[in-house]
């Protein structure tokens, strides 16, 4: 870990969670020579631009070349060293998702690819620029751990942690200024363990990304309105997921919501689907995202609104969710 | 034969009106790719206003020409054209980037009439045009296809896996315009990620290379009458160009590929475009 370097619940939300990786990078790449930087025209725009003018010999543009690059990125890793790659995440898992699965994931390489401009966090840009698949591609490809971090504070602790995690990483991050959920940098991150953001036993709210703050909120409103009681958890690492967390919320709470900034098949509703569907246990249980189709153009905060993964919208799912039935017996017959 | 006069300022009128819009636009959108929007305008009005064989009135007419903005992030220079030209009504742009506004930053072809194809992920338009062409010459139809790419989007291998075939199967019915005013985001594409020698490169894939001034109506005019004659080797006009061209604080600057404008900023940019056009710059 970077010595000398923590952020400060101020410094999280008067800098995105790519400046914040900028920095991060530049600490990092500071005392350990193997790291390299590659970026495809956006060095400004990811903010690994930072680590470029400090260490301009171990930095490479590959130009508006994002196949190339990736493939480059797997030479470099090959060669021993430990490429972060940045560009946005749309040009990342499907431009070059070949590249990245069969250069970087199949021979197992050590490349950490930092995306921005995850989900619909570029709302105005439109469909070419939102990214609502990433989570569900990423999960597909073998040896990859993909991780989706809550803050700029979380995106210091995993940027930080995936250095010396073995593997591939895909790391999500948005665009903007998303403010912060934790107050200080040591809260026990570890790829792969969820944290509990809010202690609940109604109801079990599992997000990632910008949607963790919202449902805290969120949480935190309903036990003063309805007097319910919503578990958060911050589920940053959805490959390897936290198959603990999952189980345990289903024992505890019996019903469980997810909500991401992300198509609703094949991210982090399908991730904890996954686990609940095969812990055999009956489980309320909704999944919240992009509802399987292009998003509107707007500002990420209008669109957050629109597909109610924003504070209010998360209160309204829940509130359905906690009308909604399971059978704990077997009575199909009406159901089929 | 020279372009007539009369033309020449119509053609330009219609430059400046272009300009004045896209930072209008930029202006209501809160930020926009404005430095290359101002760039292309020459290519996009002597389109549009001499060569194309479109109908506003019926968007989806089969004979039509095509329009491939492969740089498609230029969509603020491309959309008030469209609206003048009569695709839609031009105050709906005061909705640009909003919230369920048609118009994002890319330009939707399933949302803005006159907007052939979807573009904003670079490398992608010059496929799509090879596509066209193949198509028009299967249902053995005449239209053209015109495709305009960014000279930072040479550095994609699609374009060039897109030019490979476009010559292999001679199709002189895409002309295509690489638009050089030598920026991409990250700064100059010589020192990013360098392109040179373009022209000799365009070449060695087969095609005639024009290489005009691409403010010049009066070059871009020969150009693209030399392309429509062309018989066995397709042609690309690399038109050089200054990015952000008509508003002085921009031009030449590629902090102002992408920027927003306040009230006094607009003003500037406005009465530089005015300026340029009555030639005292
Ligand atoms: C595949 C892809 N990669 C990256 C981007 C982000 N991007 C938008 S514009 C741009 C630079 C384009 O430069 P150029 O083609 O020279 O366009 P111009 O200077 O004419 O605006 C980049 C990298 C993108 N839209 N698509």
């Amino acid at each position: 870990m970077a010595e000398g370097l923590t952020w400060t619940v101020y410094d999280a939300n008067t800098m995105t969670q790519a400046d914040i990786y900028g920095e991060v990078l530049c600490a990092i790449g500071e005392n350990d020579p193997r790291i390299v930087g590659l970026s495809a025209d956006l060095a400004k725009s990811t903010k690994i631009a930072r680590f470029a003018e400090k260490f301009p010999g171990r930095f490479f543009n590959a130009g508006i070349a994002e196949q190339n690059m990736f493939g480059m990125a797997a030479g470099l890793a090959k060669s021993g060293l430990i490429p972060f790659v940045s560009t946005m995440a749309v040009f990342t898992t499907m431009r070059a998702a070949e590249q990245v699965r069969t250069d970087i994931c199949y021979q197992n390489l050590d490349v950490k690819i930092i995306a921005t401009h995850a989900g619909i966090s570029f709302g105005q840009a439109g469909t070419t620029h939102h990214c609502t698949e990433d989570l569900a591609i990423m999960r597909a490809m073998a040896n990859m751990t993909v991780i989706s971090p809550a803050d700029g504070i979380e995106t210091a602790n995993a940027v930080r942690a995936c250095v010396d995690y073995p593997g591939p990483v895909y790391m999500r991050i948005g665009r903007g200024f998303e403010p912060s959920c934790y107050g200080e940098e040591k809260y026990g991150f570890r790829i792969g363990k969820a944290v509990e953001m809010h202690p609940g036993s109604d109801i079990t709210a599992i997000c990632c990304g910008i949607t963790v703050l919202q449902a805290m909120e969120a949480a935190r409103h309903l036990k003063e309105t309805d007097g319910l009681s919503v578990r958060v958890i911050n589920m940053h690492t959805l490959k390897p997921i936290d198959r603990e967390a999952v189980l345990s919320a289903v024992h505890e709470t019996r019903r469980i919501i997810t909500f991401e900034d992300h198509n609703i098949y094949g991210g982090l509703g399908s991730a904890v689907a996954e686990v609940v569907a095969s812990s055999g246990k009956a489980c309320a249980f909704e999944i919240v995202g992009i509802p399987d189709c292009y998003s509107l153009v707007g500002y990420p905060e209008d669109l957050y609104h629109h597909y109610k993964i924003d504070m209010d919208g998360i209160v309204e799912k829940i509130r359905e969710t906690m009308g909604k039935d399971f059978e704990e017996d077997d009575d199909w017959e009406d159901e089929v | 034969m020279p372009m007539p006069e009369f033309e020449l300022q119509t053609l330009k009128e219609k430059a400046r009106q272009l300009r004045t819009d896209i930072v209008d636009v930029t202006f209501w959108a809160g930020g926009a790719h404005i430095g290359g929007a101002l760039s292309m305008v020459e290519i996009l009005v002597i389109l549009y206003y001499k060569f194309l064989n479109i109908d506003p009135a019926q968007p989806e007419w089969p004979q039509r020409d095509r329009v491939v903005l492969s740089k498609g992030h230029a969509g603020v220079g491309y959309a008030p054209l469209l609206a003048r030209k009569g695709y839609f009504d031009f105050e709906m742009l005061r909705d640009f980037n909003k919230f369920k506004s048609p118009f994002g930053m890319h330009l939707d072809s399933l949302k803005v009439k006159g907007v052939d194809v979807s573009t904003g992920s670079l490398g992608h338009g010059l496929p799509l045009a090879a596509g066209l062409a193949l198509g028009a010459r299967v249902q053995k139809q005449t239209w053209r296809t015109y495709c305009i790419l960014g000279d930072g989007e040479c550095n994609e291998g699609s374009i060039w896996e897109a030019a490979m075939a476009i010559s292999h199967y001679k199709l002189t019915r895409v002309i295509t315009f690489v638009d050089r005013n030598k920026y991409c985001v990250d700064g100059a594409t010589e020192a990013v990620m360098g392109v040179e020698p373009l022209a000799d490169k365009w070449r060695a894939f087969g095609f005639d290379v024009l290489e005009v001034d691409g403010h010049s109506f009066a070059e871009l005019e020969v150009a693209i009458q030399r392309a429509q004659q062309a018989e066995t080797r397709p042609v690309v006009i690399i038109a050089h160009t200054l990015k952000g061209k008509g508003v002085y604080f921009m031009e030449d600057d590629v902090k102002w590929h992408y920027g927003g404008l306040d009230s006094d900023a607009l003003a500037r940019a406005k009465q530089s475009i005015d300026n340029m056009t009555a030639g005292k710059t």
